[in-house]
């Protein structure tokens, strides 16, 4: 019995239609890979299948019965469970309550529903193990990693027993081997007989899972088919509608006699950084690779001056800067670009123009900037960038830095959660930058557009610096054993 | 996490409790009369009606909210038991309304912040002037002395233990139970933490919402009655700023004025306790009364500098990334 099919749904908001006649079907124990740039529609078809909005045409049956949960819990109640791309995780409770919030084992004490803590810690402990987390079910969700929160989040999915369960980007925040246990989880939710819809833009992950792949483009299927049948390059093709020519723009060798730009040595910071040190030249486009929690992020916020330090020198253009507040060190050209631009990045309510305007309010480099990183959007001024695809949102984010001409330029994951069009403009403006002679530090979790882009990849591991390679060089499988 | 962090953190959370055996230790090197039994039992009976009052502010301060309405709320049952009272309906009974005034009152409250999605200062900002209003015309702004039978309550006791104390201890112990061991009250927690992602869980967020407001109520208006009855009298200015004291209680014991943390038991039970403490520490000791409002002022600054300090270092836990020796530690079963 096909235990999900979706017939022709369509929604629209505001009159914009965002999905038209969108028709799917799951099998039990099969994974379909669901994938297509943002906003072509894929969380409005995964709002509208967890009962978090409705369709306005079109419908869904669900093992043989109709299918129209009005409210998450209804869908899950379905059997239907959902993880999402943003954690929906309780940092003040623990992790077995947060596991089961809305469904605690329960014993009568005097006529009271009191928690059953025993048979929640023993339940919690099985879904912990079943997503390999050796984590006691009473310890705090605030103490925990970003990828051990994700895994809590999967593990809440697991928790009634799931007929559909639909992943959104569930890797954004995993290291390599927390990822490998997420699609070690997915076989054996698959070997169950649940239906399984995966997202995401890590197409690699899609082709491996998935045994059929369904591309979204501007709210219609733009392609489906068994997974054998689609290659990567297929699938780019398919999802931006034409095919995107290079994704990584040609980099021409450094000159020998690049100067030096920023220079980093022996920073150390007890349990955050052991003796780093590197140059980074004019021009350069140097990447850090690295596990998450490798001091890659904290390297940067290092050099930034958001982070103590507690010895080592940095030095721009010669000049010691690490005794410099931010705000000086952004005077004498540096410019940062944080992993997370939703909190620490945008004014998500604000327009394009007030976002560009954060660093250097130059108003007649506004207009010219937005234009230079290509913003698209309704209204640059009106619009909140809160509206805008994350890959718009990124160029925001880029763009206020580009206003102030920055020397060296620090990145952190700067295409995390973004389509493959808007990665490869971002690709192209980082390539452009240091084509003028901007030095670029580049942190990033994919080796691919590492090794697509830069000049030197510095690999980290446990606040060190354990490797360094110079670009005819690179090989993915050696940095990824060293970064391990 | 780093090992001076952790202590940090602990040592915050005992704050509250090493404030209070400082406070204790002081009086009590000035006037040694402060430590006797007797006057430690008189603060725990002099605590009860504060702590009560606390207890529901606490319950509101966990969903991120507050109840600025509690001491006019006090007052207004109050009001209504003597009404009752004086005009000879029989105490049981004048008891019961008071008590019902205090819920609907919350319920009010709780309708207005869940559904109507007002914001809770400014709802209970307008209910403090309207419940204290609807008191000052039901008394006649007139002070009323109540029956003898009222003051026998306050003044029984059992095991040696006045009333007012054994009706906190009862508040508390129920307040706790609800709040620890039930879904219901794991789910309080979750709404203060974040109510739109509270809801996105399946956590029925407006009930929670009216449930802590209309809770709020009844213990205000059982704080009222057991301090009427140790009062023996209804005064128009009775209950007037309580609800800044009990905040004051709650924040002292650990509870975030932004929601999602505290306990009634041992945090506010020892918030209310520290603050009769000191009042009744500055009595003993004969201190000169323009000092009151100035300790006053010195309490609610410890407690929202306390609040901040916790907030500042949890803020820090969560920027936590690179994986230390401690958290491998914890990754074990």
């Amino acid at each position: 019995m096909t235990p999900l099919r979706l017939d022709r749904i369509s929604k629209s908001f505001s009159e914009v239609p965002v999905l038209r006649e969108v028709s799917l079907t799951v099998a039990p124990g099969e994974v379909l890979g669901i994938a297509g740039e943002n906003g072509a529609g894929k969380s409005t078809l995964m709002n509208i299948l967890g009962g978090v909005i409705a369709p306005d045409s079109g419908g869904m049956v669900l093992e043989g019965r109709a299918y129209a949960p009005r409210d998450p819990s209804e869908a899950g109640a379905r059997g239907v469970s959902f993880v999402h791309q943003e954690l929906n995780l309780f940092p003040n409770l623990t992790i077995s309550e947060n596991l089961f919030l809305t469904g605690f084992p329960r014993r009568r004490v005097l006529g009271l529903p009191l928690i059953d803590r025993r048979s929640a810690a023993q339940a919690a402990r099985r879904l912990l193990d079943a997503v390999e987390l050796p984590l006691s079910p009473d310890a705090p969700v605030e103490r925990l990693s970003q990828g051990e929160r994700q895994l809590v989040e999967v593990a809440k999915a697991l928790h009634r027993d799931a007929r559909v369960v639909i992943f959104d980007e569930p890797t954004t925040s995993l290291t390599a081997n927390e990822s490998a246990r997420l699609f070690g989880i997915i076989e054996r939710l698959q070997a169950r007989g649940a239906a399984v819809l995966y997202i995401s833009h890590a197409l690699a992950d899609v082709r491996r899972l998935a045994g059929r792949i369904l591309i979204l483009r501007d709210g219609e299927v733009a392609a489906t088919g068994p997974a054998a049948e689609f290659t990567e390059e297929r699938m780019i093709s398919s999802m931006v509608g034409r095919p995107i020519g290079q994704l990584y723009p040609e980099r021409r060798p450094l000159p020998s006699d690049a100067a030096p730009l920023l220079e980093a040595r022996g920073l150390t910071h007890p349990g955050v950084l052991e003796d780093v040190g590197f140059t980074l030249y004019s021009g350069e486009v140097l990447g850090i690779a690295g596990l998450m929690g490798s001091g890659r992020s904290e390297c940067a916020r290092i050099l930034f001056g958001l982070d103590p330090c507690e010895r080592g020198e940095i030095l721009l253009s010669g000049a010691p800067i690490q005794h410099l507040s931010p705000r000086e060190r952004i005077r004498r050209g540096l410019a940062f670009l944080t992993e997370n631009r939703r909190d620490d990045g945008l004014l998500m309510p604000a327009g394009v123009l007030a976002n560009l305007a954060l660093v250097e309010p130059r108003s007649s480099e506004l207009e010219p900037v937005a234009a230079r990183v290509g913003v698209r959007c309704a209204n640059l001024d009106r619009q909140p960038v809160r509206q805008l695809s994350g890959g718009n949102q990124q160029k925001v984010a880029l763009g206020k830095w580009l206003v102030s001409t920055p020397r060296v330029f620090l990145l952190d994951e700067p295409t995390r959660g973004i389509d493959v069009g808007a990665r490869a403009e971002i690709y192209r403006i980082i390539a452009a930058l240091a084509e003028t002679g901007v030095g670029i530090l580049m942190i990033s979790s994919e080796i691919e557009e590492l090794t697509g882009l830069c000049d030197r990849i510095l690999v980290m591991r446990r606040g060190e610096i354990r490797g360094s390679i110079a670009r005819p060089d690179f090989d993915r499988e050696q940095i990824l054993r060293v970064a391990l | 996490m780093t090992a001076p962090r952790n202590l940090r953190l602990k040592l915050l959370d005992a704050a509250p409790l090493l404030l209070l055996a400082a406070v204790l230790l002081a009086f009590g090197a000035v006037s040694p009369r402060f430590l006797a039994p007797a006057n430690l039992l008189q603060i725990l009976v002099q605590a009860s009606s504060l702590g009560i009052v606390a207890v529901g502010m606490t319950l509101v301060l966990l969903t991120g909210g507050v109840d600025l309405s509690a001491g006019s709320l006090m007052y207004l049952s109050a009001g209504v038991s003597g009404w009752l009272l004086l005009r000879g309906f029989p105490l049981p009974l004048a008891l019961a309304a008071a008590l019902a005034t205090g819920v609907i009152a919350g319920l009010a409250n709780g309708l207005l912040v869940s559904r109507v999605r007002l914001m809770p200062f400014v709802v209970t900002l307008a209910t403090l002037y309207l419940w204290r209003g609807v008191g000052l015309n039901l008394t006649q702004t007139r002070a009323m002395n109540l029956p003898e039978g009222i003051l026998r309550l306050a003044a029984a006791r059992l095991a040696g233990v006045p009333a007012p104390v054994w009706i906190l201890a009862g508040v508390l112990a129920g307040a706790h139970v609800v709040l620890t061991r039930t879904q219901f009250g794991r789910q309080i927690y979750a709404a203060g933490n974040d109510a739109a992602g509270a809801r996105r869980a399946g956590v029925p967020v407006a009930r929670i919402l009216v449930a802590a407001y209309a809770a709020s109520g009844l213990c205000a208006a059982l704080s009222g009655l057991v301090a009427v009855a140790q009062l023996g009298a209804v005064s128009p200015t009775f209950g007037s700023q309580r609800e800044f004291a009990a905040i004051a209680a709650a924040v002292l014991g650990g509870a975030s004025l932004f929601g999602g943390r505290g306990t009634v038991f041992p945090g506010t039970l020892i918030g209310a306790v520290l603050i009769q403490a000191i009042e009744n520490g500055l009595v003993v000791t004969g201190a000169d009364p323009y000092l009151f409002p100035l300790i006053t002022a010195a309490v609610i600054f410890a407690a929202v500098f306390l609040d901040s300090a916790r907030r500042r270092n949890l803020e820090n836990l969560h920027r936590r990334k690179v994986r230390g020796p401690a958290v491998q530690e914890t990754s074990s079963p």
